[in-house]
């Protein structure tokens, strides 16, 4: 063995038992966290493991012309991995391991491959480092330390690769020579130095390639770029459906509720903050970030991060954590200010190319909040009471909940005989803005010759505004009775108007033993049209139409098309489009509960969204949700534009075209 | 050193009718609540609690349904709370409840020195804000009535100095103790119960004092000890409310103008 190798063999040895021992101390720390099953349907998590992360699909999706970068990136990595692992080991053993010793045709192709990719490594980084520096976007921290660490010891070891293979080519050692295309143009660099110079110049740089690698390897676990690591098991881990709902929790004495502690979330959330690459296109897409609130979903996510390394080492001698996850304050912590601003619009997890779940996080420190703390804004101790004593948020009295019952011909539900419950909601009957959807509902399913039925002032609240909002208890409660309800009442078939209520009772109430067929109004109606149950007697005329897509109906849920559908079938020309649509819309302001709360932090988000519909000049503004069209009136009136354009809800756009 | 506060348990009025035909209210379905004003009085004495350390005690007369209004209490933070329960106290006024609910003080007291009792300013059922000062009377304790801040309480002096808020005017009270005080529901924000205390509450059991415990003579309770007695219940007559324009009038300015019209034509507001 010569000194060369036994002192590679002992520097080798060090990185890795300390690279290995940093995973230990960060990794073993997310098994603090609560139990969480994404083992389960193995073959679909494969398929989105190749997908999401070696796929990069989110990661090139949308306005990121450079998330190719970074797929360029990605891809020269996994590469270059075959490359650096032979150069370990033939570092180690280099009598034994050696490119040079397979196959020729094969040899050839990988010499020419590494030293092509190599190139377009360093164009990468050399694009990084420009972007960070003169393009930077405000959503990202541009000019981080770490950044242009990591860049540059990657920039550092495609140098080093170039100037090695160079001279060694120059010396007419690298058989290959031939295949190296960019290692021979810098071969012709060296061309005129001494031989002994060049031994020496190659020598250099195997040790500068040497170092540039392990020290790669052990700033890694340290650095944001651990995403590196974790981000391939994270898009397998990633929640198969749809994330619309919260874990719910066991009502027993003495347990905990809610994440007060940072070891009180699943463990997913925490091998989430480990997965982050802090690339900010969560803050970039999120309405309270964007509308200056406290909130910066990308900083959440860090602060979980920093908190756990902070806190787990004291967590896992079972003391208690130094650091708080709520207040703010420190880097680690979050303010509550942030924690309340978040409308659960789940912008940030659409486009999270890791696909990292930041609701249930934030719901999870919510229920902190309000189940062991009971503390909240102020404005949410009436709504509670209201929805606990009055099952409605205003805390009308409950008979008044059928008034609307009156206008229109609305059967109730009877057991056996009616096929549809229509479950209203409480802004569709209690709110006298939204009670005019409710009609022309209704209007609508009789004209239709729908078998339907109401359970008028008995409805009861479903609940999604306490869930989110982290009152888990009285979500649990509200849940409990409206299933136990629906099911003595024999119901199956479920309409639902509120795209708040749709997700609850469909997606919620499944945690709870529910199984009913639950549809949105837009879904039904559209079926209604297309199998000629309801005739379309005009066009409904309501001008230049531009459509609002609800969160919790597009994003939660995947509808998307059938209202667009249903538009031009109402009114024989498709609706125009926000910038801002489908998958990657912009909330209305009111969801997460933030409907019944004060907005006086920033701008309002309703304000936001009904200008960027008022850059279309639309003489109306089409939604699918009744907190849409109260948000949406607001925010035009706000802006006085209210005289210019109107607020329509789907069903009174197709109401105009049956009469 | 302790505080009683008194809650009643109140059906939910804004949801009660009157039989216009028996003169009685229509309680059937309509829930309970606790008193409002009792809330405010309850957030109070668990504010001093929390500053001062006082144990508080909180007691209710009604029927044992009122338990219920009781656990809610406990799961609010109270340390201790007693129903008072006896169908002979049935058919009480404000004389008779005051005298069982100042006896029942006075057994506290023997446990506990009592210092401080609080009440609500009035009922939202029965309304007439005389059980808080006929307690005091009994008790010949202090009374501060329509309290809406406590400014200090001197346990060294044994003095507490309130803020009452009267029309037009505040005043200042400075009171040794003990004292009887009523409070109005802008003195604080009530809290919300946290899940652990709601659970523990849920298992409690609450002590459940009738006049076996008591030992009052039965002329000073319920019915017989009451003073008064409820002839006849009924709303008045009202005349049907009238909408102006409706959703035709869009703009206010114009709704206005119709309103003072029809004010003017019925002679009820002049422009001269
Ligand atoms: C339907 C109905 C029927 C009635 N029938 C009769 C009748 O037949 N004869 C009759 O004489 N009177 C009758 N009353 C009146 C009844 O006497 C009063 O409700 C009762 O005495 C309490 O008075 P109040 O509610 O006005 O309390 P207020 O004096 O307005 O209450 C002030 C405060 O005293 C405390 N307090 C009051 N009551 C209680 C209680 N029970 N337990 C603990 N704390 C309490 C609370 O802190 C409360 O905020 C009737 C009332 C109602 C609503
Ligand atoms: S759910 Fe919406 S509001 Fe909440 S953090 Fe994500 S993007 Fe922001
Ligand atoms: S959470 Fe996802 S979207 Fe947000 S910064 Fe991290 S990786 Fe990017």
């Amino acid at each position: 063995m010569t000194a060369q190798v036994t002192i590679f063999a002992i520097v080798f040895a060090v990185a890795v038992i300390f690279f290995l021992w940093s995973c230990w101390q960060r990794f073993s720390l997310v098994a603090l966290g609560l139990p969480d099953n994404r083992i389960d349907r193995i073959g679909l998590r494969i398929w989105n493991m190749l997908l999401y992360a070696f796929g990069q699909k989110r990661v090139v999706a949308g306005k990121y012309p450079f998330g190719w970068n970074h797929f360029v990136f990605f891809w020269c990595f996994l590469i270059l991995l075959i490359a650096n692992t032979e150069f370990l080991f033939h570092g180690l053993f280099p009598d034994i391991i050696a490119l040079s010793k397979l196959p020729e045709g094969l040899y050839h192709a990988l010499a020419l491959i590494f030293d092509v990719v190599s190139l377009l490594a360093l164009i990468a980084v050399i694009i990084a480092i420009s972007r960070r520096l003169w393009f930077a976007p405000k959503y990202i921290e541009a000019k981080t330390v770490d950044a242009f660490v990591i860049l540059g010891l990657v920039a550092t070891l495609m140098i080093a690769f170039f100037s090695l293979h160079g001279s060694g080519i120059a010396l007419g050692e690298e058989a290959a020579a031939a295949w190296m295309p960019i290692s021979s143009f810098v071969a012709t660099l060296f061309r005129d130095l001494p031989a002994v110079t060049l031994a020496n110049v190659k020598l250099i740089f195997w040790w500068v390639h040497a170092f540039a690698l392990l020290g790669f390897l052990c700033y890694l676990p340290y650095s944001k770029h651990m995403h590196i690591l974790t981000s391939i098991p994270n898009c397998f881990f990633k929640s198969i459906d749809k994330v619309n709902t919260q874990t719910p929790e066991v009502f027993k004495k003495d347990n905990v509720y809610g994440a007060g502690r940072v070891d009180r979330m699943r463990w997913k959330d925490l091998f989430d903050s480990y997965s982050c690459t802090e690339c900010g296109r969560c803050t970039d897409n999120c309405p309270a970030a964007n509308t200056g609130k406290e909130l910066n979903p990308r900083l959440v996510i860090h602060d979980i991060k920093i908190n756990l390394l902070h806190n787990g080492k004291l967590i896992k001698q079972g003391k208690a954590p130094e650091l708080s996850l709520i207040g703010g304050g420190k880097e680690g912590s979050i303010k509550e200010d942030a924690i309340w601003a978040c409308t659960t619009c789940g912008a940030c997890m659409e486009v999270c190319p890791v696909s990292i779940e930041h609701v249930p996080k934030l719901v999870y420190m919510r229920r902190d909040l309000v189940e062991m703390q009971a503390k909240f804004p102020d404005e949410l101790l009436s709504l509670f009471e209201n929805l606990e004593n009055r099952s409605n948020p205003w805390g009308i009295i409950p008979a008044e909940r059928s008034r609307w019952v009156a206008e229109v011909n609305a059967p109730s539900f009877e057991k056996d005989k009616t096929e549809y419950l229509f479950y209203t909601g409480c802004a569709g009957s209690l709110d006298t803005r939204n009670k005019r959807n409710t009609e022309a509902i209704a209007r609508i399913l009789n004209a239709a010759g729908v078998s339907w039925g109401t359970f008028g002032k008995d409805e009861k609240c479903c609940g999604d505004s306490a869930r989110r909002l982290g009152n888990e208890y009285l979500f649990d409660r509200m849940a409990r009775e409206n299933i136990r309800m629906m099911q003595e009442a024999g119901v199956k078939k479920i309409i639902v108007e509120c795209p708040h209520g749709y997700n609850t009772i469909k997606n919620d109430y499944k945690q709870f033993g529910a199984d009913f067929e639950v549809i949105h109004h837009a879904e039904l109606i559209l079926q209604l049209i297309e199998s000629g149950k309801l005739q379309l007697k005009n066009k409904a005329d309501a001008g230049k139409i531009i459509f609002h897509d609800s969160c919790y109906l597009g994003r939660y849920n995947g509808i998307f098309d059938q209202p667009r559908k249903l538009i031009e079938k109402a009114t024989g020309k498709a609706p125009m489009e926000m910038d801002r649509r489908r998958e990657t819309s912009f909330c209305c302001g009111a969801g997460g509960g933030r409907m019944w709360m004060e907005e006086t932090e920033g701008t309002r988000i309703n304000i936001a969204r009904v200008t960027e519909a008022m850059k279309s000049d639309p003489d109306t503004i089409c939604v699918c949700c009744p907190y849409c069209v109260t948000m949406m009136e607001d925010g035009l009136t706000d802006i006085k534009a209210s005289d210019k354009v109107k607020v329509i809800e789907i069903s009174e756009l197709v109401e105009k075209a049956i009469k | 050193m302790q505080i009683v506060t008194c809650i009643k348990q109140v059906p939910d009025t804004t949801q009660v009718k009157i039989d216009p035909v028996k003169g009685t209210l229509i309680r059937e379905g309509v829930p309970s609540i606790i008193n409002p004003f009792d809330a405010h009085a309850l957030e109070e004495s668990l504010r001093l609690k929390d500053k001062y350390g006082f144990k508080v005690t909180a007691i209710s007369m009604g029927p044992p349904s009122a338990e219920v209004t009781l656990r809610n209490a406990i799961a609010l933070g109270v340390d201790n709370v007693i129903l008072l329960s006896d169908r002979v106290f049935g058919g009480a006024d404000t004389l008779a409840t005051s005298m069982v609910l100042a006896t029942a003080i006075k057994k506290l007291n023997e446990e506990d020195e009592v210092v401080l009792v609080l009440c609500g300013k009035q009922t939202i059922d029965g309304d007439t804000a005389q059980v808080g000062p006929g307690i005091a009377t009994r008790l010949k304790y202090q009374q501060l009535t329509s309290v809406d801040h406590i400014e200090n309480v001197d346990l060294k002096n044994r003095t507490i100095t309130v803020r009452c808020k009267f029309e037009g005017r505040y005043e200042i009270l400075n009171s040794c103790f003990p004292a009887m005080i009523a409070v109005l529901r802008e003195i604080n924000r009530p809290r919300y119960p946290t899940v652990p205390m709601r659970l523990m509450s849920q298992d409690y059991k609450v002590t459940v004092w009738d006049n076996k415990v008591m030992q009052m003579n039965e002329n000073e309770i319920g019915l017989k000890g009451s003073a008064t007695a409820v002839r006849r219940i009924f709303s008045p007559d009202r005349a049907m409310g009238q909408i102006l324009g409706g959703d035709d009038v869009q703009d206010p300015e114009e709704a206005a103008r119709m309103l003072i019209n029809k004010l003017i034509s019925k002679n009820l507001i002049s422009l001269q």
